[in-house]
């Protein structure tokens, strides 16, 4: 995973609600095997339905910040959302709420899920669609969105901030603790079921 | 000791390992692993040079992508048999179980588990899908994982998590006739919405709760995902003892034994806190139907679609204005008047024995409707061949159903079972999302109950003036 530092770009509005998974990646590419190349399958029913869709549009195409409505990523834990939304080129999504597992697939491959308020969200959404142009910086490290005449503050816990910054790869961390993970293995109640 | 709720105590046996400015690394009794979400972190692990740690405690089997008629014919979708070999192929290659194709014990992989004894209480269970709160009907913790989380899975055994909030919601009282242990989560996620569970373990409590059987706890955990929920429990009782004894890799002699008293030492103890809490009363419950395109956007069978204008802001108008646009249904429609081309009754939330059992009750002697097409897909191999032999089978095509082989079949529309553009299904499924069951597909989510009336009807009917 690369490290996720400071984020300067442009946004993408998608003021919408409850956007599931199903939405973010069709299921109809969950068949593929690989882990890249999901991104020209992002939102493909919306963007086969409406050539106004937001990632339609060519103002929105370099967008690198996703706003959209509460309990973003809700259903599926399909991990290939948020590889869709890393390979079309997005770094972070903004938005009130996250469902919970695609908030931890997300800090898994280094997307950064950012949630503020609705009303910052709100004011977000307008300048992205009046002036597409608008860069905004999201910095991890001092967990702030800004831009001109805006700053929030975001919350993350230390250590998955501390993990984004530095690229780190959860499975490396935990085999640091290889001799605790036996020492629990060794004291497993005997009933436990085991296939054999 | 202080009094603790189940979440806790089965919480605090997993711990590996707990710091306070880090997540807590808890130990996996048991990962479930299926075609779609675990090749690329097989993937990962032969390029990283890791193995599976633990493969006896891992167990994979085919669901999501696998044809329900014509088995014999093998994968005719060459991305699915793409994705079905390499799923073969890893289980050879790290030394992990796996229920092919051809094992009467395959099904979907939320059947299957407890099924075969595997779900047992105070287990912490993961699986690539969301549904796999379903096993925590047995007072398992049990919740879905992205794919880098199954290659953490299967590299270590263990996940790092934060420890989420805790979210009583009891029920009490005796579920009026015609109103299921699907209605019951579904008036729950009308209630709270798709949101509400965010960041919580749901314990699913009292006396409507208590009365459930296996296969209803199982239907109301499954769902918990809907409502946001990172997982929904239900204590173990007598009525979870008994389902599991004599099961395949239930405990046996002495370690049953063993495992019954502590069992018995997990339900939440009395005077403990929750962080939330929410009291119904089943005579609340009715049978639903949902009309839009989120699990929440739900009403009684004696309900009608919503206008826009009831919505409480712009947003929530504009929601419900796209979802009835998207489900072609004017405001005001009354649920009884909604015309249906199909119906689907399976998946890991209704294709268990007693809801095919209950569905059969419905259309035996009957005939489904010209206009509808119906079909069944048992959970599971086992499913199949237990509703065979009790001639479920027969009562279900005698009336017009299909009777399919096991998978997920319609419920997600990642093999053969498709709906076709602006085709409308009763399904006893769990998502009502826009295409879930096909693109431009319309889904209504209902009771195996329901559902069959409907099909039999060709429009939604209340069940409970069924005679």
């Amino acid at each position: 995973m690369s490290p996720v530092d400071i984020i300067v770009g442009t946004m993408a509005p998608l003021p919408r609600a409850n956007v599931d998974t199903d939405q973010i990646m069709p299921k109809q590419f969950l068949k593929r095997i690989e882990r890249t190349g999901y991104g020209e399958f992002l939102f493909w029913d919306w963007r086969q339905a409406d050539p106004d869709f937001v990632t339609n549009r060519s103002e929105y195409r370099g967008a690198s910040i996703l706003v959209t409505g509460a309990n973003f990523g809700s259903g599926s834990s399909r991990e290939h959302a948020p590889w869709g939304l890393a390979d079309w080129g997005f770094r972070a999504v903004v938005a009130p709420s996250f469902a919970d597992i695609f908030r931890n697939n997300c800090y898994k491959i280094g997307l950064l899920p950012v949630e503020l308020s609705e009303k910052e969200i709100a004011w977000l959404i307008e300048l992205a669609e009046s002036d597409p142009s608008a860069e905004v910086t999201i910095d991890l490290d001092v967990q702030t969105v800004s831009t001109e005449g805006f700053e929030a503050r975001f919350e993350i816990d230390g250590y998955t901030k501390w993990r984004l910054l530095n690229g780190l790869d959860d499975i490396g961390l935990t085999m640091r603790h290889a001799e605790a993970i036996s020492e629990y293995e060794a004291s497993r109640a005997t009933y436990r079921p085991a296939l054999s | 000791m202080q009094p603790a709720t189940l979440l806790a105590k089965v919480w605090d046996e997993h711990l590996v390992r707990s710091h306070p400015e880090e997540p807590d690394l808890l130990y996996v009794d048991l990962h479930l692993v299926h075609e779609v979400t675990s090749p690329q972190a097989f993937d990962s692990l032969r390029v990283g040079g890791r193995t599976v740690r633990r493969p006896e405690l891992t167990l994979a089997t085919i669901d999501h992508g696998v044809p329900t008629t014509d088995r014999h014919l093998g994968i005719t979708d060459p991305l699915s048999k793409i994705q079905i070999d390499a799923l073969v192929r890893n289980c050879a290659d790290f030394g992990v179980t796996l229920f092919g194709l051809d094992d009467p014990r395959s099904g979907i992989v939320h059947v299957i588990g407890p099924e075969q004894g595997l779900t047992q209480p105070g287990l912490l269970i993961t699986c690539g899908d969301s549904h796999t709160s379903t096993h925590g009907a047995f007072g398992a913790l049990a919740f879905g994982i992205g794919t880098s989380e199954v290659e953490h899975v299967l590299a270590t055994q263990t996940l790092p998590l934060h420890r989420p909030q805790s979210m009583a919601i009891s029920i009490d009282g005796e579920l009026p006739a015609g109103v299921t242990a699907k209605d019951v989560i579904l008036g729950i996620i009308a209630r709270i919405g798709t949101d509400g569970g965010i960041g919580r373990v749901i314990e699913y409590r009292g006396s409507t709760v208590e009365a459930l059987s296996m296969e209803g706890r199982m239907t109301v955990c499954n769902m918990s995902i809907e409502a946001g929920a990172r997982a929904g429990m239900i204590a173990p009782d007598d009525t979870t003892f008994a389902y599991l004894e004599g099961r395949p890799y239930a405990p046996r002699g002495i370690e049953w034994e063993r495992a019954l008293d502590a069992w018995r030492r997990l339900p939440t103890d009395s005077g403990a806190q929750f962080e939330h809490e929410l009291a119904m009363a089943a005579a609340d419950f009715e049978p639903y139907v949902s009309w839009g395109t989120n699990p929440g956007q739900t009403v009684p069978i004696t309900g009608k679609a919503p206008d826009p204008l009831t919505g409480d802001d712009p947003s929530e108008r504009e929601a419900i204005a796209r979802a009835l646009k998207y489900m072609d249904l004017e405001p005001g429609t009354p649920i009884t008047e909604i015309r249906l081309d199909r119906v689907f009754l399976g998946s890991c939330t209704n294709a268990r024995i007693e809801d095919l059992r209950a569905a059969a009750a419905i259309v035996a002697g009957r005939k489904v409707a010209p206009t509808v097409g119906a079909m069944v897909v048992p959970g599971s191999g086992l499913v199949k061949l237990q509703a065979e032999s009790e001639g479920l089978d027969l009562i279900f095509k005698d009336a017009g159903f299909e009777w399919r082989d096991a998978g997920c079949s319609m419920c997600l529309a990642m093999n053969p079972d498709v709906l076709a553009p602006g085709e409308r299904c009763a399904s006893t499924s769990n998502r009502n999302f826009e295409g879930r069951q096909g693109q431009g597909g319309r889904t209504h989510l209902v009771s195996p109950v329901m559902a069959a009336a409907a099909a039999i009807a060709g429009h939604f009917v209340d069940v409970r003036n069924w005679s």
